[in-house]
């Protein structure tokens, strides 16, 4: 073999690797770049009930933009109450879009908890999923925050007293889709960037289907019936694509002496 | 000659590695999307924060008098997949900032991109430009 074929199959292996082995072992790391996330290759089968890794949904996953569209697109008309509440929230995106001055967003103006479902929803960063054999743990980038999913059997709790990430269990479906369901959540707290609104009777279902070794898809049914007319998809099969182990993530913590200080710097000049 | 080649490859890959959609910021309703000035000013202050990093300078306007400017990136996350870094800028920096103006008049706006004394010029909207820096 000469050496210029010998090259030519070292450069082709090289090229063949997950894109992503280049960054193992990194501190710091924002998540995936775009070229990253849409040449992740498959990675071979699946495993079995295995969700454990940190996954990224990438630029759809802060959901803006398309993702937005899709989800405006999706979202049923509100109840009387519904419309209510709605014109009470005064988001920086969305439909009902204000000036920066008159935004009033629990998240970005007081420093509030994101909350959940919102946290699926909008900036939804990368999240580290850990197994236990009785519980499901998220670990989100985002406000460096976590959840307890519950996967010992038990059932969800009747008239719960409101949490901001609600009370979650969750069950395996088949080999490869686990669904969460979550109740009993804080209804301070919006169910995404367009100041949509939801209830402390907020119904959750998140479907994640892990399609093979790198690649998982998430869909999140929202129920809400003092709210929005029937259950809608908010986010249909959404794409996470696994990062390598070893990788050290940002924090991102929507801090209030941060929203404070844009405040005093942007904000309060843009009236 | 296998590390030389893995290195070139990588970097060669880098090059063409990014390309994020331009992110919508919140509050687009206040800027004056599609106006783009530039302004020459030497760095005041750079908040490194979210929901949205921002810079203060200080640069003259059309009669000679000095105002102070603020203009916003998107967060650190976003910014340092772009690059960008929380010493990207220390007051006392001479810069060319190229920016959208808000609306109402203010000293106020969102960055286009910012050219460096040194040359180099740091781009906050379109495409990502490169692969996401290690640390």
């Amino acid at each position: 073999m000469s050496l210029h074929v010998k090259r030519l199959i070292v450069v082709t292996a090289v090229l063949s690797m997950p894109s992503w082995a280049t960054l193992a072992q990194t501190w710091n790391s924002p998540g995936l770049s775009d070229q990253e996330f849409k040449s992740m290759p498959p990675g071979g089968q699946a495993p079995r009930r295995d969700l454990a890794g940190i996954w990224d949904a990438g630029f759809d996953g802060i959901g803006i933009l398309e993702e937005e569209a899709k989800r405006e697109a999706a979202r049923p008309p509100f109840t009387p109450l519904g419309e209510q509440m709605a014109q009470r929230n005064k988001p920086g995106n969305g439909p009902r879009l204000v000036p920066v001055a008159q935004i009033n967003d629990p998240l970005s103006i007081l420093g509030d908890p994101s909350g959940f479902p919102r946290l699926v929803m909008f900036e939804f960063r990368p999240v580290q999923i850990v197994q236990t054999p009785d519980q499901v743990l998220m670990l989100y980038m985002f406000e460096k925050r976590y959840r307890v999913i519950w996967t010992d059997g038990r059932t969800l709790p009747q008239n719960p007293d409101p949490r901001w990430y609600g009370y979650s269990v969750g069950r395996w479906e088949d080999d490869s889709t686990f669904v969460v369901e979550t109740v009993g959540m804080d209804d301070r707290t919006w169910l995404d960037s367009s100041g949509d609104p939801h209830s402390t009777e907020l119904r959750v279902e998140e479907r994640y289907r892990r399609v093979n070794q790198n690649n998982l898809e998430l869909t999140v049914v929202i129920n809400d019936p003092k709210v929005y007319t029937k259950p809608w998809m908010a986010r249909n099969k959404l794409p996470l694509r696994l990062m390598p182990p070893g990788t050290d993530l940002m924090e991102m913590i929507p801090s209030a002496s941060e929203a404070q200080a844009y405040q005093r710097g942007i904000s309060s000049k843009t009236k | 000659m296998r590390v030389t080649l893995l290195g070139i490859i990588v970097s060669v890959v880098g090059l063409f590695a990014g390309a994020v959609p331009a992110a919508a910021h919140h509050g687009a309703a206040t800027f004056d999307t599609g106006k783009e000035i530039t302004l020459k000013g030497v760095v005041t202050e750079w908040i490194w924060a979210n929901p949205h990093c921002f810079l203060k300078f200080d640069a003259k306007d059309e009669t000679g008098a000095v105002r102070n400017w603020a203009v916003e990136t998107q967060n650190p996350v976003a910014m340092t997949a772009r690059g960008w870094s929380r010493s990207a800028f220390k007051a006392g920096d001479e810069v060319t900032v190229k920016l959208e103006p808000v609306k109402n008049g203010e000293a106020v706006g969102r960055i286009l991109s910012v050219l460096l004394p040194n040359g180099q010029s740091l781009v906050a909207v379109g495409p990502q430009p490169a692969a996401t820096p290690a640390q």
